[in-house]
């Protein structure tokens, strides 16, 4: 039996993000799958406002799936290739019974627009977008039902950095514009950093050190921290060292 | 046309379309040349539709049919691009070898890890059952397992994503090719996997010399791991020199735009002011 989270514990502000890193198989994405209830966790409380929802049946879930919504790594997988933009965007709206057929077009082309895709796109199909214009649907889809609370799991990984930093200043805005709640999961320091400005830090299902992002990045107490810390600035550290013919 | 006798890979002139059955052709290389030499690592740097990826395939001759391709490709003096399927055969695998994208759907998953590094090396040379039996216990330390015995034995899902990445790579080097093509091979690991895995290909590449085009569309990869860049940009080559130079004094737009892009993501820890950490 593996304990894939292990006395995790963490608190995020409303309208504000956490990022969760850790390196592959510290349980980063089972934390997001029993925060989101796709996975029933066997132990422990997770509080939205002041309903516990860890506990709760799948009858009582239903008003509680709108509220919290997730967005995951790759975008081919988490959408069906035969569906048009339309339809992915409505999806949701269908399952919770929300709204008219006219009501769901005209709100799913306010969400295209929202996520700087044009509303003339809404017929095209999965397979006629690019990986970031993708993305950028699933955001719209996870809006939606309007939730309070969104949980990004690897949702920029592999992307190019130009699409990257464009979906990084869109959920920037949408976080402002909706007072959203993130819990931003990545492998990438670099990317948290610019986004979250609390960060906790999983190694082996735990938990090792958590606090802002600044304060954690820069005095890092644990040695899983700062092999996170010191592989993220590869960058920096390789240039400096200056690699190749000389200038 | 005879190629020049340094360079390992010399790639002229290289025009390829894909011509869709309605529609018009997209040209995915735009009259592309680079000059490969012997035991460089040269880091092909580019974002999504720059015709990266589409130069790995050229090169192996891998592209499908419905693509045209005009120009030259010469490895090792041969211009691949005239030579036909069984000549080819020879050469992928054995002199010039690729790491995929995704090494979970390059492997697979019912066959044990010991046969499918196997499979390479009985394709191309001739070894006896024994001999290839301890070539592949070889290739398993070389590529940083402890207990090769072990992983031998084991099937895909029963190893992490950076030991299956792992199992590729001995596959593309069990039989010492010249030129080991990776496309994307660590975009989509975590960064201290994938220093490890960058760490491992220096060291294959300077012992046994072998010459690696390394494709990415980060260039923070490429910083202390690449000799050299070459930027492709709409399927041609806009920028190329030494890392170096590529990475701290770009030239084109296009370039300074992305190594521009690698600044702003890349993390400075001695910079983190009030939580939002900035690497300037």
């Amino acid at each position: 039996m593996v304990c894939a989270a292990n006395g995790v514990s963490f608190e995020i502000p409303g309208g504000k993000t956490l990022g969760l890193v850790g390196s592959s198989g510290s349980g980063k994405s089972t934390v997001a799958r029993c925060i989101t209830r796709v996975e029933k966790p066997d132990a422990g409380e997770i509080w939205m406002g002041n309903i516990d929802i860890a506990r709760l049946g799948s009858r009582e879930l239903r008003p509680v799936r709108a509220e919290v919504q997730m967005i995951f790594q790759d975008p081919s997988t988490s959408m069906n290739p035969r569906m048009s933009a339309a339809e992915i965007i409505e999806e949701p709206l269908l399952i919770q019974n929300r709204g008219t057929r006219d009501e769901r077009l005209s709100h799913a082309a306010e969400l295209m627009k929202e996520v700087g895709l044009s509303a003339d796109w809404l017929p095209r199909r999965v397979t006629e977008f690019s990986g970031g214009q993708l993305q950028r649907i699933a955001i719209a889809r996870a809006l939606a039902l309007g939730p309070k609370f969104l949980v990004l799991d690897e949702a920029l990984s592999g992307l190019d950095l130009s699409t990257q930093s464009d979906i990084t200043d869109l959920l920037r805005n949408l976080q402002a514009a909706h007072s959203l709640t993130y819990l931003l999961i990545s492998h990438d320091l670099g990317l948290v950093a610019r986004l979250a400005g609390l960060i906790a830090i999983m190694s082996a299902g735990r938990i090792v050190e958590k606090g802002p992002t600044g304060e954690i990045i820069s005095n890092p107490t644990q040695p899983e921290t700062r092999v996170l810390v010191a592989a993220a600035e590869r960058f920096r550290t390789a240039l400096a060292q200056a690699k190749g013919a000389s200038a | 046309m005879k190629a020049m006798p340094q360079a390992l890979l010399q790639i002229r002139d290289l025009t390829c379309r894909y011509l869709p059955e309605k529609g018009k052709p997209v040209v995915a290389l735009d009259d592309l040349s680079l000059s490969i030499n012997c035991g460089e690592v040269v880091g092909i740097l580019g974002e999504s539709g720059s015709g990266k990826s589409s130069l790995a395939a050229a090169v192996m001759r891998l592209l499908p049919t419905s693509a045209e391709c005009h120009g030259s490709v010469f490895f090792e003096e041969q211009d691949l691009l005239a030579m036909y399927e069984p000549g080819l055969r020879r050469v992928r695998g054995r002199s010039i070898s690729l790491i995929p994208q995704d090494p979970a759907s390059s492997l697979n998953p019912v066959v044990r890890v010991d046969t499918q590094i196997s499979e390479v090396l009985r394709a191309h040379l001739r070894l006896d059952r024994g001999e290839r039996k301890k070539r592949v216990l070889q290739l398993l330390q070389e590529v940083g397992f402890d207990d090769p015995e072990r992983i031998a034995s084991c099937y895909p899902h029963q190893l992490s994503g950076g030991q299956r990445q792992r199992i590729v790579i001995a596959q593309a080097i069990a039989c010492r090719p010249a030129l080991v093509i990776a496309d994307e091979p660590t975009s989509k690991l975590d960064p201290p996997l994938q220093a490890q895995i960058l760490t491992l290909m220096s060291e294959i590449s300077r012992r046994h010399g072998t010459t690696l085009l390394w494709i990415t569309h980060d260039p923070a990869t490429l910083a202390g791991f690449a000799d050299r860049i070459a930027v492709m940009h709409q399927g041609r080559i806009v920028e190329d020199g030494s890392t170096t130079m590529v990475l701290r004094r770009p030239v084109h737009s296009y370039t300074r735009k992305l190594v521009g892009l690698s600044h702003e993501f890349a993390l400075d820890s001695s910079h983190a002011v009030d939580g939002v950490v900035h690497a300037n």
